[in-house]
């Protein structure tokens, strides 16, 4: 009897994709969209096109329709509320810059939609990730690989997997371009070869994530103090949340040398600025640690490591730290390393694993 | 394939077989525009009053108080909307409740979006409002009072006679939306003093897209619908003629066998209840005696309502949870959150709602059922 999958369908290109490359390996199909917030909830009065629109469900739904299989739509909206937008808000509030969408794959795709299709006794779940999975005989442990197309992986926002889940879960695009994608999505007449790929974080308009916080979270942010590395001070800020580790635009400092965002200290409500010297870092020590091709790290180790989504990665050595802790010495030191954001340590094409900056 | 429990008759029913019979020859031969007049359209025209008739008997009104519409949420838009436009010289206050259907909500809020101010009457846990309150909340301005006859989430039986009276002495109009309770308790709109009540056909084994507001003889409701001139000029179209005769039928049936049905079905409900309050952290919700017949609603704790429905779905029961979820609206029940029942929970809500079709061999399999899919589910929860 063939294997079930549920495909989680946001209604775009991608998961469209692979639901019909599912169909064509022989396994038995359902779809899912989740519905994770309204349009009230992120602070829009009109009926508008975001990623859980109702627009976006009906695409999905047409897609699983003109495919054969049947579609569910899921709510998930307390716990994305819960796990997600909370987290967020909570990050920007301690000044740190988190990264949303791996909360919502750790707690939601990954974790709720998982529980949901085990529950209806499917066998996998699948998504349009750009990413490989695969067993390794020697340390019997489920590996998670970077797709064949290098410009499109998605391994920096999967480090979280866990092995239960990786050996739930199928990845059917992570050998193809997204070129390929959009061919057999015109060939197949998929409603929607063309539609644009989903940007920034779903649940903030136009990217502005201030906006967001303030208007919509109520996240208080009030006016502070610009200082040096000494604490003396340069200027004043709008509030911390309107800035980032790196930055140097919109200060609005009177020094003779560019400053640029070192760090935002949020007890203190004081923004740190310094020259772009001061922005590099030779190591950094990662929290929250999950670990993949391995399962803990117990001596020093080689690896390349991602600060960020469209970063190089960059050589390092991994040491192992008590409390589910990793420090991480650069061959070369690394610019504006920015607390809450993960880093992501690879092996080759291999995932080791990952957690988040401190 | 397993039998199919059907347990969410207050989702919609299935045609009865009086509807079915009374619809068909105007789905098929008597095709004939009401409007005409050669014998094919009179035919049809005294069809549809004879259908008016009979829906008005079944209310305790007139006939020419019956207007058809396409279902209850046009209904309940017409009447607010109506009144609102009506009266706007008057006043711009209304007055109505927190658990109202969102066929009343929208229109109340899209008329706050137009200077309108709506007193939204906060309700006990048992889902009941305070009548003292309702009194103060009348105000000089006030134009329209529109509180639903009962629950369609709890089954909750509001006290709309009352306010009916309490309406009439303040000279105010007195909207209900019955659309839950029509075909299951007896409505008579002399007793309940009503000025408009909204009914829906398919809530009581009519056709779907059919509707009746009923409207007082003597209030001057602005037309609807303008065009041909139909429904007294209030509401135009070409009417659906089979579906006003499904409507009468189901209507007319469904209160010749109220005192049975009545019987055979709250003595299954209360065996339900009483079944699934065994279950551990499981609470009944609404009034546990003045509620309607068929609606039997829960919540579980640590478990969430839209698996558990998916799960009863895998065992062939049909039943509903508080929340649509292909709709816009993703947050929990605003009937459970105004009855005081904080957010977690209110996303597990369980409603079973039963007709005289079901047995007592469907309220055994639920009951052998229900107890170990809340049971897998929590062990998940607890997992989390």
């Amino acid at each position: 009897m063939a294997e079930k999958v549920m495909v989680a369908m946001s209604g775009g290109v991608d998961s469209s994709v692979a639901a019909w490359l599912l169909m064509e390996q022989g396994f038995q199909l359902c779809g899912a969209t989740l519905k994770l917030f309204s349009n009230e909830d992120i602070g829009l009065k009109q009926p508008s096109r975001t990623c859980c629109s109702l627009a976006d469900v009906a695409d999905a739904r047409s897609v699983a329709y003109k495919l054969g299989f049947e579609h569910f739509v899921f709510n998930f909206g307390l716990n994305f509320h819960q796990e997600v937008i909370r987290r967020f808000a909570q990050a920007y509030a301690e000044g740190e810059t988190p990264n949303p969408c791996i909360d919502c794959n750790r707690y939601i795709k990954f974790n709720k939609l998982l529980e949901r299709a085990l529950l209806l006794n499917k066998d996998y779940i699948a998504t349009g990730h750009y990413a490989n999975r695969e067993f390794d005989r020697k340390t019997g442990r489920c590996l998670l690989k970077k797709a064949k197309d290098p410009a499109k992986d998605q391994t920096y926002v999967l480090y979280t997997m866990t092995q239960e889940q990786l050996k739930r879960t199928l990845f059917p695009l992570g050998s193809l371009t997204k070129n390929q994608v959009r061919r057999l999505a015109e060939d197949q007449g998929l409603v929607n070869a063309q539609k644009p790929d989903s940007q920034d974080i779903c649940f903030v308009q136009d990217g502005d994530y201030s906006a967001f916080l303030e208007k919509v979270l109520h996240i208080p942010s009030s006016p502070g103090p610009i200082t040096d590395r000494a604490g003396n001070l340069l200027g004043s800020h709008k509030g911390i949340i309107h800035y980032t580790v790196g930055q140097r635009k919109g200060l609005q400092l009177n020094t003779d040398r560019p400053q640029y965002v070192l760090a935002k200290d949020a007890l203190a409500n004081t923004l740190v600025v310094g020259d772009e010297s001061e922005l590099y870092s030779e190591e950094m020590t990662v929290k929250d640690i999950n670990l993949i091709s391995l399962e803990q790290l117990t001596k020093p180790m080689e690896a390349t490591v991602k600060l960020r989504h469209s970063q190089q990665e960059a050589p390092a050595i991994l040491y192992p730290l008590p409390g589910n802790r990793i420090s991480v010495r650069f061959s070369a030191a690394q610019r504006a390393v920015t607390p809450g954001q993960a880093a992501v340590f690879y092996d080759g094409d291999t995932v080791i694993g990952g957690g988040r900056i401190t | 394939m397993t039998k199919i429990i059907y347990a969410d008759n207050a989702a919609t029913t299935q045609l009865s077989p009086q509807a079915f019979e009374a619809m068909t020859p105007f789905l098929t031969a008597a095709y004939g525009n009401p409007s005409a007049p050669y014998s094919l359209g009179r035919a049809a025209k005294k069809a549809l009053e004879g259908a008016r008739e009979k829906a008005a008997a079944a209310i305790g009104a007139k006939p020419e108080e019956i207007y058809f519409t396409s279902g209850g949420t046009e209904s309940d838009n017409w009447a607010i909307n109506a009144v609102a436009r009506l009266k706007k010289s008057e006043g711009r206050h209304i007055i109505s409740t927190a658990v109202e259907h969102p066929a009343v909500l929208q229109p109340l809020k899209h008329l706050e979006g137009q200077g309108y101010e709506v007193t939204y009457l906060p309700v006990d846990r048992q889902g009941h409002i305070c009548l003292a309150e309702l009194r103060a909340a009348i105000r000089p301005d006030t134009i329209l009072i529109t509180v639903m006859t009962a629950n369609n989430e709890t089954g909750t039986i509001l006290p709309v006679a009352a306010i009916g009276s309490l309406a009439r002495q303040a000279g105010l109009i007195f909207h209900t939306d019955a659309v839950q309770a029509a075909g299951h308790i007896p409505i008579d709109v002399t007793e309940m003093q009503v000025d408009l009540l909204s009914l829906s056909g398919h809530k009581f084994r009519g056709p779907k897209g059919t509707g009746v507001l009923y409207i007082k003889k003597g209030l001057p409701l602005p037309p609807h619908i303008r065009g041909g001139g139909q429904e007294l000029g209030r509401r135009s179209g070409t009417e659906n003629v089979a579906g006003a005769l499904g409507l009468a039928a189901a209507l007319a049936a469904a209160a010749d066998n109220l005192p049975a049905n009545t019987k055979k079905i709250t003595a299954m409900r209360d065996r339900l209840i009483e079944g699934v309050l065994k279950i551990p952290a499981a609470r009944l919700t609404g009034d546990p005696v003045n509620r309607l017949p068929g609606i039997a609603s829960f919540i579980f704790e640590d478990v969430e309502g839209e698996p558990l429905i998916l799960m009863l779905d895998q065992k062939g029961i049909c039943a509903a949870s508080g929340s649509a979820c292909s709709s816009d609206s993703i947050g929990p029940s605003h009937v459970l959150l105004a009855m005081g029942l904080p957010y977690e929970l209110a996303y597990g809500a369980l409603r079973l709602s039963l007709s005289e079709d079901n047995s007592e061999e469907d309220i055994d399999t639920i009951l052998a059922t229900l107890p170990q899919i809340i049971e897998r589910l929590r062990s998940i929860t607890a997992k989390d």
